[in-house]
């Protein structure tokens, strides 16, 4: 048994795709252990959908070693299906029968028998707060409650690895965090989550690991934290309301030994911003200093970093080496990969 | 279970699927026999009387018309289900559904399977009611039992046929409208072979297309069998076509659905 734990849910090696002359996916590798949630976290057209794609059967990949739940998607596609459940980034479930007889489909189609169904159908409306539209055509669902009954769907053949590809956007932020619940819970049951996600706090909320895609490749992987530390600390960035204030502000904390943060100074907008670990005692330091000299301060703001620090710091890097054309580019790739699913 | 059980297990599934699209969306099998029908009556009620006359057998007038076009709207009514089936296909395939489909682990040509078999249970919705408004405004076949039965086996025959390269269709439609379209020709196909006039009063150039287009022998064998016509050599061209047809279109829609997998 000590084996289930050491092997991975999803291990993938020197993973590459294109379409045509276009390379989505360029030397990815990755793993995800089980009974995690791991996260891909990128813009759009960085290549998620089509991970997804591939690790779930849908597409093959053009070259590298990948192993879902101890197969190759590839070679032994119906092993691989048998253990994964996926929802897709468009809503996958048949919008001309009820919620259901979507669950009933699922569990015919897992040969699970009409009892064993009709169980499971009735157990999964229960835990999707779906009861009392059981009997309602999916198609008249809002979007949460399609996401629900979607993921529902994905779950009746109870799944080891699941895929979600960007499975709350477009939701309204209470539908957004039933579902962060419902994925916890999933988690705590032993299954393991592959989450594809252009939302930092989904990622920061929900992902044991998080790696970061751009143009194809992983620029960043690691825990939340660890990503939050790869970058510049946090900040206090403190508002004037005239330039001499701001002038003497900026001459009394560099006096007082404090360095200001690259590029603190913004004389336009009349903002310095100062390097600040976030603690209390030290704010007051800092206030109390341009008291002793009679600053006056308009406004402040403490900024601690999150991954949109991060996202911006890594991705944005990349892209400024890259030329700016990049974003047109990677908008049609996204379309490609679309076309490729039909 | 062995496979070719759990391939039947899960098409029977997906055919139930189909059913209940059907249950839950009538006004599209409305509107594909109601195509056909408004025909029927248009010829027989409008242009019958002088048609008739026109074929140079029998009594002639609006009588002898019925039963010259029946066959003729019956392939109609096979064409517009093959074109309704097109139509769902695409639909089907624009739905996230069909992604999930393609990530279980089920026998694969189910889906299409599906498609196919709803098919058939429309067109024989389809010919039925066809049949029914037919035989109501006068239409007087003098079939026997065994005749009818293969009468019926011409039109399921072709009706695959056509099911098979519509789902191809659906498939190589890049939107629902244009799957629409794809298959629309074969709806007026009748028009230019035997289906509404005898194939001998039209211009050499159309009159050598409408015999040597699929749905001439095919029309000619069910009138034939319904009637007591000639048949001919139609019989063997008829189930040639078919046959060519299903086996061309099977093959594009598999390819189709297997793509990038």
């Amino acid at each position: 048994m000590a084996d289930n734990h050491i092997r991975p849910a999803i291990a993938v090696r020197g993973l590459r795709r294109s379409y045509g002359d276009k390379v989505v996916l360029d030397g990815i590798d990755l793993t995800v252990a089980e009974g995690t949630i791991f996260s891909l976290l990128g813009p759009n057209g960085a290549g998620k959908t089509t991970m997804v794609q591939i690790l779930s059967t849908l597409i093959r990949a053009d070259g590298g070693e990948i192993r879902v739940a101890g197969h190759d998607p590839a070679r032994e596609p119906d092993a691989v299906r048998a253990a994964i459940g996926l929802t897709g980034q468009f809503s996958a479930v048949d919008k001309l029968l009820t919620g259901e007889e979507n669950l009933r489909l699922m569990a015919d189609l897992h040969h699970l028998g009409r009892r064993e169904g009709s169980r499971r159908a009735t157990e999964l409306l229960e835990r999707f707060d779906l009861v009392e539209a059981r009997g309602k055509l999916a198609g008249t669902y809002s979007g949460g409650m399609q996401r629900r009954l979607d993921l529902a769907m994905t779950l009746v053949g109870a799944p080891r690895v699941i895929f979600l590809d960007e499975p709350t956007s477009g939701l309204d932020p209470r539908s957004r965090r039933g579902l962060w619940q419902i994925i916890r819970e999933l988690v705590a049951g032993g299954v393991t989550i592959f989450l594809t996600t252009q939302y930092l706090e989904e990622a920061d909320q929900l992902a044991d690991r998080i790696a970061l895609l751009d143009q194809g490749r992983v620029v960043a992987e690691g825990t939340p934290d660890e990503l939050k530390r790869r970058i510049p600390g946090g900040h206090v960035s403190l508002r004037f309301t005239d330039p001499d204030e701001l002038d003497l502000a900026a001459r009394t904390l560099t006096a007082a030994g404090g360095a200001l943060a690259a590029d603190g100074r913004d004389d336009e907008s009349l903002v310095l911003q100062v390097p600040h670990d976030g603690a209390v005692h030290s704010l007051r330091a800092l206030l109390a200093r341009l008291d002793d000299a009679s600053v006056e301060v308009d406004s402040l703001t403490v900024h601690t970093p999150d991954l949109d620090d991060v996202f911006l710091a890594l991705t944005g890097k990349s892209r400024m080496t890259d030329e700016t054309a990049q974003t047109g580019e990677t908008a049609r790739t996204d379309e490609t990969t679309m076309e490729a699913v039909r | 279970m062995s496979t070719m059980s759990l391939a039947l297990a899960d098409s029977a599934t997906m055919v139930r699927r189909q059913i209940t699209h059907m249950r839950r969306y009538p006004s599209l099998i409305l509107q594909l026999v109601g195509t056909p029908v408004v025909f029927l009556l248009l010829f027989v009620y409008v242009f019958g009387g002088t048609l008739g006359n026109g074929l140079g057998s029998g009594s002639g007038g609006r009588g002898a018309y019925v039963d010259y076009v029946a066959p003729g709207i019956l392939m109609m009514a096979v064409a517009a289900v093959a074109m309704g089936t097109a139509i769902s296909v695409a639909m089907d395939m624009t739905e996230g559904i069909v992604a999930r489909f393609k990530s279980m682990a089920i026998a694969r040509v189910s889906v299409l399977t599906g498609h196919v078999v709803g098919a058939m249970v429309q067109t024989a919705v389809a010919v039925a009611v066809v049949v029914g408004v037919a035989l109501a405004i006068g239409f007087r076949p003098n079939a026997s039992v065994l005749e009818w039965v293969a009468a019926a086996g011409v039109v399921a025959m072709i009706a695959f046929a056509l099911t098979w390269l519509s789902v191809a269709m659906g498939l190589a439609a890049k939107t629902v409208e244009s799957a629409s379209n794809l298959p629309q020709p074969l709806v007026f196909l009748p028009f230019l072979g035997s289906g509404f006039v005898p194939t001998d009063s039209m211009p050499v150039g159309l009159r050598w297309f409408a015999e040597y287009q699929p749905f001439t022998p095919i029309m000619e064998t069910i009138r034939g069998l319904l009637l007591g016509t000639g048949i001919g050599s139609s019989g063997i061209a008829a189930a040639a076509w078919s046959a060519g047809i299903a086996l061309v279109g099977y093959l594009w829609a598999r390819k189709l659905y297997n793509r990038q997998a």
